[in-house]
This record gives C-alpha cells, structure tokens and sequence, in this order.
C-alpha cells in the first residue's frame, strides 16, 4: 500500500508497551492540566463560542481582512508578501535572506514552514537553519520531524536527549538530568542567535485593524531571534487573521490553557512593524486553505489555532504516537487536514479514530472533530480509496440487512456455525478481532425468540 | 399504557438476548407496553461509520418505516439512538414522519429518566460496580456532562444506579475514556483498540470494581472479550441488566 497505513504504525508503536503508556500518561498528565486550567476561566464554554464566532465570521471575509491586514502592516513599514503555495513561500524567503547575504537563520516554532518543508529548501541553498525552541532543536539535531505540534520532542525520554546532546553539544555522557541538559542547550542556541543574520518566527495571530502580528512562545526564544538580528521574517497562513485587536482577549485566553493547561504563554509578543533600523516581512501563505475554504464541510477545520488539545486528548494519539500519522499535523485536526491535501496517501488517518468524539469537546474553537472525520470517510469511500475487500463487505452486509428473513438466515448460519469450528481455524489469521479477545458467546436463541415466548407466542 | 417500539440492536438481538429481555422487563415494570416490531434489523451505523452511505440509507429507509408512528421509540444502546438522532438527517430529511422519529427516539437511561421521570429506582444490588461512560452516550446524547465541558455536572446514568441499595459506583482515574471499541476501528486498529480496552479494563479493576457497567453492549463486548482472553475476574453487565436485576423484575 502506497502512503501511510496508519494502523501499522500504531502496532509497531503499541508494540512497545512500555514507552506507549509513557506516552499515553504524559500526554493525559496535559490533558488533566488543560482540565483545571480550563475550569478557572468562568465562562469557559462562552469563549469557546465566541472563538468560533469570530473564526467563522473571519473566514467568511478573509478577503476583505487580508487586504486590510496588508494595508496596516505596510503603513507600519512591515513588507507584506502574499505566498500562493510553499514553494513560492520557500522563494519569498530565501529571496530575502540571499539579497542580504543571510547565511545564517534562527527559527522560533512554526508549524507553517514545516508544512513548507522551508528548512531542507535552505540548506540546500547553503543556508544554516537552527531551531531554536529546545524542543524542535532536539528533533532537529536527530534530523526528525515534529511529533506533536505544540511538544515537538514527546515521543523522546530524558535519557534519549541526554545521549544526543552528549554526541551532539559534548555533555556529559549518561547525564540526564533536565535542567543541566537544558542548560546546555540554553549555552548552544546564545551562540546561535548571536551569530544570526535574521530570525524566522511563526505567527500565532495576525490583527487586520492594527496590521500587528503576535507570537506567543514559553521559551521566549522568539523573543532572542528578533531581537538579536536586523531582520525578522513572520510566516502565516491565511486562516491566522483576527479582524480586531481585542479578539485577542478571547483568543489568548483560550491558547495556552487549552495546549498547555497555562493560563498564557509565558511571552505573548506583539509586533508591530519593524524595529528601529531593522526590517520585518510577513509571509502570508495559501498553500491549499482557499481550496479548503471553498468546502463547506472542511472549512471549519480552518479555524484550528494549533493548541493541540485534540491530539492530548484523543486515545488513539497517546496509544500511537505523531509518527503513525505520518502528516506534519497529526492527530484528530490532522487526521482532517492530511487527506484534504492528498485523499490517497493519507486514506487511513479518517479510520485512525474510535470517533469518540472527545476531541471536538476539548477544541477550543468547536470544530466538530469526530463528525469532520465521518465526513473525510465518506469523501474517501465516495473516491474509491476504500480496499476494495472492505467495500464489498459493507455492501453484502448493508443487502443482507435490508432483508429481515435474510438477515436472520445469516446471523442463525453464524450463530451455528461459529461454536462448531475448531478454535484453530476460528482463532486463525484472518481473525482480527479474536487476536487478543474472545469472540462474543452465540446463544442459541435470539431476541426475538425470547420476546415470542414472553408473550405466550411459538 | 403508553405503548412504545423497541428497538433491539441487531447484535443485541443476536448476541446479547438477555439484555433486551432486560429491557423489555424493566419498561413494563414502569407501566409501559414495549412492542418489538419484528421486521427491524440494523440501523446502518456499521456502513455509516464506515464512510459507507450509500449502504446505510436503504437501512435508514427501512428503520422509519418500521417505527414511523410510535410515540416513543426505545433502545437500550447509545450509540444506535445516536446514529437516529444525529444521523440520519443524511439520508432522511423532510421524508415525512422523520422529525417525529428523531425527536421521539431515546436511549433507555435516558427514557427512564427524562420521559417517565425515574427519580429512583428501589432495588438492589450489593455489588462493586464500575460505569463505563460511552462516548456515544456522553458526547452525542450528553446523557452525562462529561470531564471536557465545562458545564454544570449531571449524569443520567448514574443517577439510576446510585440510590440501588448496596451498590458501591467505584472512582475511575479516567472517567470517560473511551474503551477503543469504535465498531470497525475494533478491527481496523486492532492494536489501538485492545491497548485502549486493556487500560480500560486495568483503571475499573485497581479502582475494585467486580462489575463493568454501561449503556452500550458493544463496548462491553469489547471490553468481555479482553477480560476473557485474560481470564481476569471482572464481568460486564448492561445497565437494563443491572436495574433488571436490582429491582427483581
């Protein structure tokens, strides 16, 4: 099978019994954390409705917004680039850095040039990238992807980055203790920023009245990279636009609590043009939101901001990992996300789901997670990308069930049948269920048998 | 006597006969007249959940003719009254009869205690038991408040089984995990699935629970079917057999 089989992954996650409840408990421990943090705020359920307010308003005029984001920020000497897809987002970048001779970069946390790939693109282009929060520095220096949007490194014990600083940054060798591993992690990335030419940061808002941008980072590593070099480059995606600077208290209250269980970001930074004698671009990138937007089903999953509440609560996650997902965003929003880029590749994230429905309860801006990934299952049914074996097995059983003397014929042959076979053959390979569980006891009667006989009836 | 149609999953039908029977005694116990129109057979949820719609709307079609008309329709399953309520809209909206269906189609917790008025059930049941909240239950019918909304606590389950004489509702850590059931993600994600179930199943036994409790059978039968292969001493039961039980019916 070409693209990601997810439930392949996850058994080879699973397999490993004792790092996937480590996972799942660290990562439960976050979701317990955004349950208080959650509580404290009064009106909590409010805000989230106001948030998917203002997002689904937003979007309904993302046109008039950009436009009038792009007025403002210009006004305050900030240089607006409109990117149509990553490709033309990595270019605008690099564009930037090789005019000015750039050669070294300083990247605070963005989900967007990820998305991009915008880090291969620049080295390839001799360009030295460095990450500078300590957790996407960690899947950096072991060249990994991001496994969580919010926690890059959870997949990783202490023990895991004790060994690769101590190869990569020369600590101590078996030393895991956090704060030193931490401190010196704190000693390599001074240099780096000190070195830089210019600093990437993501955006976590982007405010259409005031042209302003806002970063919210707990390392305040967003913070050294703008302030150190000249040159600061902000990359967003469209959906990023707030019309109003007070739809911030909604937003920002709602953050942090959600991905973290803080009750804000540790430094929430506002820019607002550039700083004196330096410059600031801000990359807004398409890269396939206009296409989503034009559905009305999948727009709603526009609104994420990225808390990644979803995935800390969502069973599936904890129990396999961001890897199984193989899509930079994973989990519920992600598993939404992935097919709507590539429906082939990524046909077996909508399945990776239990459709608990817990997600959508956590999501701060109410997407309706479990029913986005019912319809993302439909659309991959409706294209044909459903294994063919599966298919036909819905629809014997759908024309089996519109029949009632059919279906009852069926389910007596089952009921018989089942007890009767030796239990190699029943338990065999092609019973997936009877793995690791017992099949459900077949009685010799039914319901309908007992109802008759209740009633006085043969 | 108000008479209502009871909707028997169809692997409740099949498998578990003993939990309708359990249905059906505890209605007429509280004076109501349960009829089981034979022709039904399965709501669709199976290929609906499958992405499979085209297959579940001939279903969705048969379901309403079966039970188009009756005043209530009942199932002793959250996650079928769910598929009614929440979607067969799909397939169903503006056919005439559908809107009362769907307004008239309950869970049986949630019968008992929204439409007959249940305050308590006299009964009981001496037992060490743990409440299983399904995810279909809780978030799709919100028989429960639920650990991520922040919104006053109620629980409709609970509050048949707490007042039972004797019974002991054990603390979970977790209290609305979902067990990894999810119909065929049981199979598809068949390592996911068992992984959730297991952990589901080792929060009900370290908080002593004898008896896993739920309102849908197929989470149970999920969660049996681990506890078997693992010859472990816990054993499910279904709340209407529960409430059955308890109140000797």
């Amino acid at each position: 099978m070409t693209g990601v089989s997810h439930p392949e992954a996850a058994a080879r996650f699973v397999a490993d019994d004792a790092r996937a409840h480590w996972h799942d408990q660290a990562l439960w421990w976050v979701r317990k954390k955004r349950d208080v943090a959650s509580s404290a705020v009064p009106d909590w359920e409010a805000l989230r409705d106001a948030a998917a307010g203002i997002k689904a308003h937003t979007l309904s005029r993302i046109g008039d917004y950009l436009e009038e984001f792009e007025r403002n920020a210009t006004a305050r000497g900030a240089k607006v680039w409109f990117a149509r897809d990553a490709a033309e987002h990595n270019a605008v970048v690099h564009g930037i850095l090789s005019e000015r001779g750039v050669t070294r970069l300083v990247k605070s946390k963005s989900m967007l040039t990820e998305e991009c790939h915008l880090n291969p693109y620049l080295e390839a282009r001799g360009i030295e990238v460095t990450d500078t929060d300590l957790g996407e520095r960690i899947v950096q220096l072991r060249h990994e992807p991001p496994s969580h949007i919010v926690l890059p490194a959870i997949h990783l014990k202490k023990e895991e980055i004790g060994e690769l600083f101590h190869q990569r940054l020369g600590t101590e060798k078996g030393a895991s203790d956090p704060k030193y591993l931490t401190e010196a992690a704190r000693q390599h990335l001074r240099r780096r920023f000190l070195e830089a030419g210019a600093g990437l940061t993501g955006v976590n808002f982007a405010v259409a009245e005031t042209g302003g941008v806002v970063v919210c980072t707990n390392e305040g590593n967003a913070d050294m990279g703008t302030t150190l070099p000249p040159i600061h480059i902000a990359c967003m995606g469209v959906e990023k636009l707030v019309p109003r600077r007070q739809d911030l208290a909604v937003f920002l209250r709602l953050l942090a609590r959600s991905a973290t269980g803080q009750p804000v970001t540790t430094y929430t930074t506002h820019f607002h043009g550039p700083r004196r004698a330096g410059e600031l671009h801000i990359v807004v990138v398409d890269n396939g939101r206009s296409a989503q937007l034009g559905d009305k089903v999948f727009r709603r999953s526009l609104a994420c901001i990225r808390c990644g509440a979803c995935m800390n609560t969502c069973p599936v996650f904890r129990r396999s990992g961001g890897y199984s997902y193989g899509f930079i965003v994973p989990g519920p929003i992600g598993s939404i996300l992935a097919p709507g880029r590539d429906a082939s590749a990524y046909r077996t994230l909508p399945f990776a789901s239990s459709l608990c429905g817990s997600c959508t309860d956590v999501c701060p801006v109410r997407i309706d997670l479990h029913h986005e990934l019912l319809a993302m299952r439909q659309e991959i049914v409706r294209r044909g990308m459903l294994p063919a074996w599966k298919r036909a097995g819905m629809k014997l059983a759908g024309w089996v069930l519109r029949f009632g003397w059919l279906y009852r014929l069926a389910a007596w042959i089952a009921r018989r049948a089942i007890p009767a076979l030796p239990r190699g053959l029943l338990y065999s390979r092609w019973n997936s269920w009877g793995r690791q569980r017992e099949l459900p006891p077949m009685p010799r009667e039914t319901f309908r048998d007992l109802y008759r006989r209740h009633h006085g009836r043969p | 006597m108000l008479t209502i149609g009871l909707f028997i999953p169809c692997y409740i039908e099949q498998l578990y006969p003993q939990v309708g029977m359990a249905t059906l005694r505890l209605l007429e116990r509280h004076g109501v007249r349960a009829e089981y129109p034979e022709q039904q057979t399965c709501c669709g949820q199976p290929m609906a959940n499958s992405g499979c719609s085209a297959d579940a709307a001939p279903l969705a079609a048969r379901f309403l003719r079966v039970f188009r008309g009756y005043e209530y329709v009942v199932a002793p399953s959250g996650s079928c009254v769910s598929m009614v309520r929440n979607h067969y809209d799909a397939f169903l909206e503006g056919k005439p009869g559908f809107d009362e269906l769907r307004r008239s189609t309950y869970e049986l917790c949630e019968f008992l205690v929204d439409v007959l008025k249940v305050g308590r059930i006299d009964g009981r049941f001496p037992h060490k038991v743990g409440l299983h909240h399904s995810c279909h239950g809780l978030r799709e019918l919100r028989l429960a408040s639920g650990s991520e909304r922040r919104v006053p606590g109620f629980d409709k389950v609970r509050s048949l089984l707490q007042p039972l004489e004797g019974i002991e509702l054990v603390e979970l850590q977790r209290p609305d995990e979902c067990c990894g059931f999810g119909g065929t993600f049981s199979v598809n994600e068949e390592a996911v699935s068992c992984m959730m179930g297991k952990d589901r199943i080792a929060d009900h036994e370290r908080a002593g629970a004898e008896i896993i409790t739920g309102i849908d059978m197929s989470c149970l039968m999920h969660l049996d079917g681990l506890i078997r292969r693992e010859r472990r001493s816990l054993r499910v039961m279904h709340v209407a057999e529960v409430l059955a039980q308890a109140e000797g019916a």
